[in-house]
């Protein structure tokens, strides 16, 4: 097991050096510093000494790969490639574009983003797969067939509607809580309610019913109808039989996303104005500072890594068919 | 109005390839129609009465987005141009269904009004006094009589009705003459469908030549003409990326599980990188980039429309690039599966290439996954489209979409009152759009997935 998982580790490594390279393609071969440069200081009447002040302030100045003017180990070393990509194993981010270290900024908005995603995935796992059983319990019923319907029309609706609508409804005409903010500690809940919600909702059309196809196919087998044959109960067939076996296709596409929770949702943070690392990125899009997004892409493709080993190990659990070796 | 006939057609690079993808979906049901197993399963999907009433919604939608994708450039009304001069063309690209909704394009208000309104929205300092001011265009031939304002509205959408049902008796003839020869296709499902289009677009016809059927935007937009517009950018989103990401998909995919080996290594390698980084991020990062590209070069563009075109494009080829992975690994699974079959291994035996066994026998055989994700993706790529354009990575912000409506209208639910219409009118049109991609998509499947799960 623990070979298996270091085996796996030492796999990541080469997909994280592809990330870097792609993302090093993306924002320095692809446009130039200089490029850059008159993109964030406006196009037109840019004189050449601000250009160069930009790019030094941020530490673009230097050539791309490879250094010919520096000595030694520098000549590889003082290059934007070092500096901007590698460095990046290191989990030094530099600098974003208002001087703020991006690291600490990453560390302090995890929690917000953390108070937001942890909820919406729990309880929306919980919600869809009740709601998928549910379902399958009244199998081949008007009831399953208005579900799917409803399930069908929700996963047709665009998320922006359920957040813009949620706001209108709960805060503007109902006044329940807050339209957007956050405050630390026990006083987040009332600001947090509102985007777990809707994000819960906006989920569930598509999920429940892929979880339902999933829990259909699974009471078709053969040990079903056995454990039914036994005389035991549908809930008990439903709970112990189906929805265990179900769990690993289930897995599949849940664990995955465990870590990337920490990245938080863009859309719903940006809307609720929560100050996770979803906003930070939006923001970061917004005012095109790149080096944010760099981390943030970084980061994000550590943690589907990590997701994925996670994936791997949560199957020797829930079947024991699985060894890993 | 002089010569509208003279006019410079223009083929932006998006309806160049929308027309080639109507073009290969024509040619495709064509072939399909001879092979029999294609045949049977289109006959299933065409007996299908959700699959018949979705198609004929989706018909209709990628018929407004094909007239909107003939585009020309009218000719500029010049008294100085002779016989030997060369004739001026507007800089602006005009579409054919802009020059059907001219009323709707050059009718604009001031600002807000709602629909079907007379009076603007805000109120404005007139000679006696601040009051809401009457709209330039919406409810003029009333005059004065404002009495008569909702008997109008009444009257002119019931005449309206009359006309969409006489137009959908038309197409109960036609029907009537088709079912005789294909009775097995769900015809009482299409002319349902087609029954709730033309009691729809029927009044809206009627009642737009005299008022804003679903009110004016911010800067005084028909918001109906917008909602039409935005069809396009929708559509071409759903339908492009996938065109694109295509060929890349079905080639690495088959390649990575026939020959196996390092290519396989490889290929697996590509795509679990690609998909490590998160969607919405390398979209980001990559139409951050294409900006600049963009801005640096604006020499590459003669008028703006191509600019905008370029960036749709762009964006297209960029989900594209974000999206083709998960094909790719349920083609590279079912090859694997393929090639075990006694059939292929016949074909080895007989020392057929691996290039043709590869392109006739494994490649038919996963077209049926290809066309389940095609169908599949579209719906969530139109409602991609719109939280992108929200997030300011998506299409050109002159570009017409339902993402820049959505944007655009989204602080005015603050107001008071409030001003819900374009959201309103963008999230319906979205909603019916991508409900009918969606029920299609789904009777598509199990029409072709051999294994009939649902």
């Amino acid at each position: 097991m623990l070979a298996y998982i270091l085996r796996r580790l030492l796999y990541a490594i080469p997909i994280l050096v592809g990330v870097n390279l792609i993302t090093f393609a993306l924002f320095f071969v692809v446009n130039t510093p200089d490029d850059m440069a008159r993109m964030q200081l406006g196009v037109k009447r840019v004189t050449p000494e601000a250009i160069e002040k930009w790019k030094a302030e941020r530490g673009y100045d230097k050539p791309l790969v490879w250094n010919g003017a520096a000595e030694g180990l520098g000549k590889a070393t003082e290059t934007i490639f070092f500096k901007k990509s590698v460095r990046m194993f290191a989990f030094d981010f530099g600098r974003a574009d208002d001087g703020r270290d991006i690291a600490r900024e990453i560390a302090t908005r995890m929690g917000p983003s953390l108070a937001v995603a942890l909820p919406t995935f729990v309880l929306g796992l919980f919600a869809t797969v009740s709601f998928a059983l549910l379902l399958v319990y009244f199998r081949a019923t008007y009831l399953d067939f208005a579900g799917v319907v409803l399930c069908v029309a929700m996963m047709s609706i665009s998320g922006l509607f359920y957040i813009i609508g949620g706001q209108w409804l709960v805060s503007k005409i109902w006044h329940l809580v807050p339209i957007s903010g956050y405050a630390p500690g026990l006083d987040a809940a009332k600001f947090v309610i509102l985007p777990v919600i809707v994000s819960i909702v906006a989920g569930i059309g598509s999920s429940a019913r892929w979880y339902r196809t999933i829990f259909l196919e699974e009471s078709g087998r053969d040990y079903v109808r056995t454990a039914r044959a036994k005389g035991l109960s549908e809930r008990a067939v439903l709970f112990g039989h189906v929805l265990r076996n179900a769990l690993i296709p289930i897995l599949t596409g849940v664990v995955v996303v465990i870590p990337t929770l920490f990245m938080g949702s863009l859309l719903i943070e940006a809307f609720f104005g929560i100050p996770g690392l979803g906003s930070y990125t939006i923001d970061a899009i917004n005012a095109q500072d790149f080096a944010v997004v760099r981390a943030m892409v970084f980061i994000g493709s550590c943690l589907y890594i990590v997701g994925l080993l996670l994936t791997d190990i949560s199957y020797t659990w829930v079947d024991p068919r699985v060894r890993l070796g | 109005m002089t010569d509208m006939l003279a006019f410079k057609p223009v083929l932006l690079w998006s309806d160049a390839l929308f027309f080639a993808l109507l073009a290969v979906c024509a040619g495709g049901l064509w072939w399909a129609r001879r092979q029999d197993h294609l045949r049977q399963a289109w006959l299933r999907v065409a007996a299908s009465r959700s699959g018949m009433a979705s198609a004929a919604v989706l018909a209709a939608f990628v018929l407004v987005a094909l007239l909107d994708s003939l585009h020309y450039r009218p000719r500029l009304p010049d008294a100085k141009a002779d016989a030997g001069q060369r004739a001026a063309y507007a800089v602006e690209v005009l579409s054919v269904l802009d020059l059907a909704l001219r009323p709707l394009k050059a009718n604009t208000e001031k600002t807000y009004s709602a629909p079907l309104a007379t009076h603007l929205f805000a109120k404005e300092t007139l000679e006696g006094g601040r009051d809401f001011p009457r709209l330039r265009h919406g409810g003029v031939h009333l005059r004065d009589d404002l009495a008569r304002h909702e008997s109008d509205v009444v009257g002119t959408a019931l005449r309206g009705a009359a006309l969409g049902l006489a137009a959908w008796c038309v197409f109960l003839l036609a029907a009537a003459g088709l079912r005789r020869r294909h009775p097995a296709v769900a015809w009482d499902a299409i002319l349902a469908a087609l029954l709730g289009l033309c009691l729809l677009a029927g009044p809206a016809a009627a009642l737009a030549q005299g008022y804003h059927v679903l009110g004016t935007d911010k800067v005084g937009q028909d918001v109906l003409y917008l909602s039409l517009k935005s069809i396009r950018t929708g559509i071409l989103i759903g339908t492009l990326t996938t065109l694109i990401m295509l060929p890349a998909a079905v080639l690495l995919g088959i390649l990575a599980g026939y020959v196996g080996g390092w290519v396989d290594d490889l290929i697996q390698y590509l795509y679990t990188t690609l998909n490590s980084i998160p969607g919405v991020l390398l979209i980001a990062a990559a139409v951050l980039m294409m900006q600049v590209v963009i801005d640096t070069h604006p020499d590459w563009f003669a008028t703006s429309a191509e600019r905008a075109d370029a960036r749709l494009l762009a964006l297209c080829a960029i989900l594209g690039v974000t999206s083709w992975t998960g094909l790719c690994r349920l083609l590279r699974g079912e090859t694997l599966k393929l090639r075990e079959m006694e059939y292929v291994q016949a074909a080895q035996a007989f020392g057929v290439s691996r290039l043709a066994i590869m392109l006739r026998h494994i490649l038919p055989n996963v077209m049926h996954i290809v066309l389940i994700a095609i169908v599949m993706d579209f719906s969530g790529l139109v409602l991609a489209e719109a939280v992108l354009s929200y997030v300011g990575i998506g299409v050109d912000p002159s570009t017409v979409s339902f993402g820049t409506m959505i944007n655009t209208a989204r602080m005015e639910l603050a107001r008071e009152p409030m001003v819900w219409w374009s959201l309103a009118a963008a999230f319906c049109f979205m909603f019916v759009l991508v409900l009918a991609a969606n029920v299609f998509a789904d009777v598509v499947r199990d029409a072709f997935d051999p294994r009939g799960s649902r």
